[in-house]
């Protein structure tokens, strides 16, 4: 057998004994990264063999802290692919500023760089005060970090001209403090948000929601798994409330596509439609 | 006969690729029997267009590479810019936007790497001009898997950091100007030319 198949197997164990011994489901992942991701973290941590985690999985309770973290790498940037923001901002605020309370679910939200920029897209669209931005993540390090909003000075710069090509009314550095080699953000923006963790392969609905932005999350799930996740946030979502996926990924060969329509295909941006045939 | 054996190309350039790909992708027949999968550091900078350049000059249709999509022959796929492209056991790509590999993403690494797995022995790998050393891990995962590993002779070559380091890596099966690098792709490609078993007998160096 060669290698690779061997290492294809000690995946499948090393996946099995997450799920058995934590609940922690990735059975349902794209394989290709996720193996990607196990393999680098037997190599940080000095093993030669993937096979080498699932001892200290199994008996260490301690480890599966270090384990979780690592297998869902969060790289995020402010108002990345600015052209969405900006769509957002254009045709989906006007519409939530007709609501007297908008609620904003930002599912795999990572160290939170999304979550900021939303706050300020919202001030900016005078829709900050009433509205409330629950940011999920199964990744306790990156919401802890999102939470302390505090960013590597160096990105600024770069995050600057996104803010600008999305459309921002001011100078993003309005918006936060900066001191030695980082970018504090600003207190008021953190005021409507709440972190909290919530595992979309295994949580269930929280709250009702007037929208969803969830990018670049679901391309680390296989089919089935994006299958459930967009029920998920079907099932949240009011009627005609909004839904922002990644760049990258579509309704267009999901179970639910018939539930939504696209306010902006390109852009990313759909629109749940006024009877869902979920909900019938 | 030989073409049953090989069941995929990937390419990977960065620093001057653009214009080697030109040299090379336009004389792919429409009915060139394997599927083409390109990763081009550039093409972040260039704001994605890169399919849709070459897609000008091509007689394969060239389009970014989707998400869980079949990888499929009579098509370019490129990497989307931004992402690193993958290739799952079951020959679909998979996206993902995990850290910079070698400092860039779409790293040509991954996509070596993965498809190496995907499609061991029945792959051809070509890196082309580029300043930095991705593509050598996946040159060598290549080679190892049984596959057929490319690079673009460094005298040729914008910048030759990506193909020098494959070549003194030892990972590389041939080295090849662009134009023998299409000639070779046609025959290794086509029922008449020589068994894929016969390479290191024909190898360009
Ligand atoms: C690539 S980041 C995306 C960050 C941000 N949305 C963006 O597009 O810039 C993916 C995030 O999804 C999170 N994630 C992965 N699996 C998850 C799950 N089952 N439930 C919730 N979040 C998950 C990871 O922890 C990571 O922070």
């Amino acid at each position: 057998m060669k290698d690779a198949e061997i290492n294809d197997i000690a995946i499948d164990l090393f996946v099995e004994a997450l799920y058995r011994r934590y609940g922690y489901d990735f059975r349902n992942y794209a394989r290709a990264s996720l193996k990607r991701r196990v393999k680098e973290l037997a190599l940080a941590l000095g093993f030669n063999h993937v096979s080498e985690l699932i001892s200290p999985l199994l008996h260490d309770p301690a480890f599966v802290d270090q384990v979780v973290p690592k297998l869902s790498v969060p790289v995020t940037e402010m108002f990345r692919d600015p052209a969405v923001f900006l769509a957002m901002r254009r045709q989906v605020l006007p519409v939530l500023a007709s609501y007297p309370r908008i609620n904003i679910w930002q599912a795999g939200c990572a160290t939170g760089e999304e979550v900021y920029s939303l706050a300020i897209m919202l001030k900016e669209e005078g829709l900050y005060d009433r509205a409330r931005i629950y940011a999920t993540d199964i990744n306790d390090v990156a919401l802890a970090r999102a939470e302390e909003g505090i960013f590597a000075l160096r990105h600024l710069k770069d995050f600057s001209a996104n803010y600008l090509k999305a459309g921002g009314r001011q100078s993003l550095s309005d918006y936060y403090h900066a001191a030695y080699e980082h970018a504090s953000m600003d207190r008021s923006l953190k005021e409507n948000m709440v972190f909290a963790r919530h595992n979309l392969a295994s949580d269930g609905v929280f709250c009702e929601v007037n929208m969803i932005v969830c990018r670049n999350v679901l391309i680390y799930f296989d089919r089935l798994l994006q299958n459930r996740v967009l029920r998920l946030f079907r099932d949240s979502l009011i009627r005609q409330g909004f839904l922002c996926l990644g760049t990258r990924e579509s309704l267009r060969f999901s179970e639910i596509g018939d539930d939504f329509a696209a306010v902006d295909e390109d852009q990313k941006l759909y629109r749940k439609v006024l009877i869902a045939v979920g909900e019938s | 006969m030989s073409t049953r054996r090989w069941e995929a190309v990937v390419i990977g350039c960065s620093a001057g690729g653009l214009e080697v790909l030109r040299l090379i992708l336009p004389g792919l027949p429409a009915d060139f029997p394997l599927p083409v999968i390109v990763v081009s550091h550039t093409a972040a900078d260039s704001g994605g267009l890169l399919a849709g350049l070459l897609g000008r000059y091509c007689r394969l249709a060239v389009s970014d590479a989707d998400d869980k999509s079949p990888v499929t022959r009579g098509s370019i796929h490129v990497a989307p810019a931004g992402y690193h492209l993958l290739i799952e056991k079951d020959r679909t790509f998979a996206l993902n936007t995990d850290p910079k590999v070698c400092n860039v993403r779409p790293s040509v690494d991954v996509l070596f790497e993965t498809a190496a797995e995907a499609f061991s022995g029945r792959l051809i790998g070509v890196l082309l001009t580029g300043a930095n050393e991705d593509g050598c891990r996946g040159m060598a995962a290549i080679k190892g898997g049984g596959g057929l590993t490319i690079a673009q002779s460094p005298e040729t070559a914008f910048a030759d950091t990506m193909p020098r380091s494959a070549i003194s890596a030892g990972v590389v099966d041939q080295v090849l100007a662009p134009a023998a690098i299409l000639a070779r792709l046609l025959r290794l490609t086509t029922p008449q030319g020589p068994s894929p078993d016969m390479r290191q007998d024909t190898t360009g160096h």
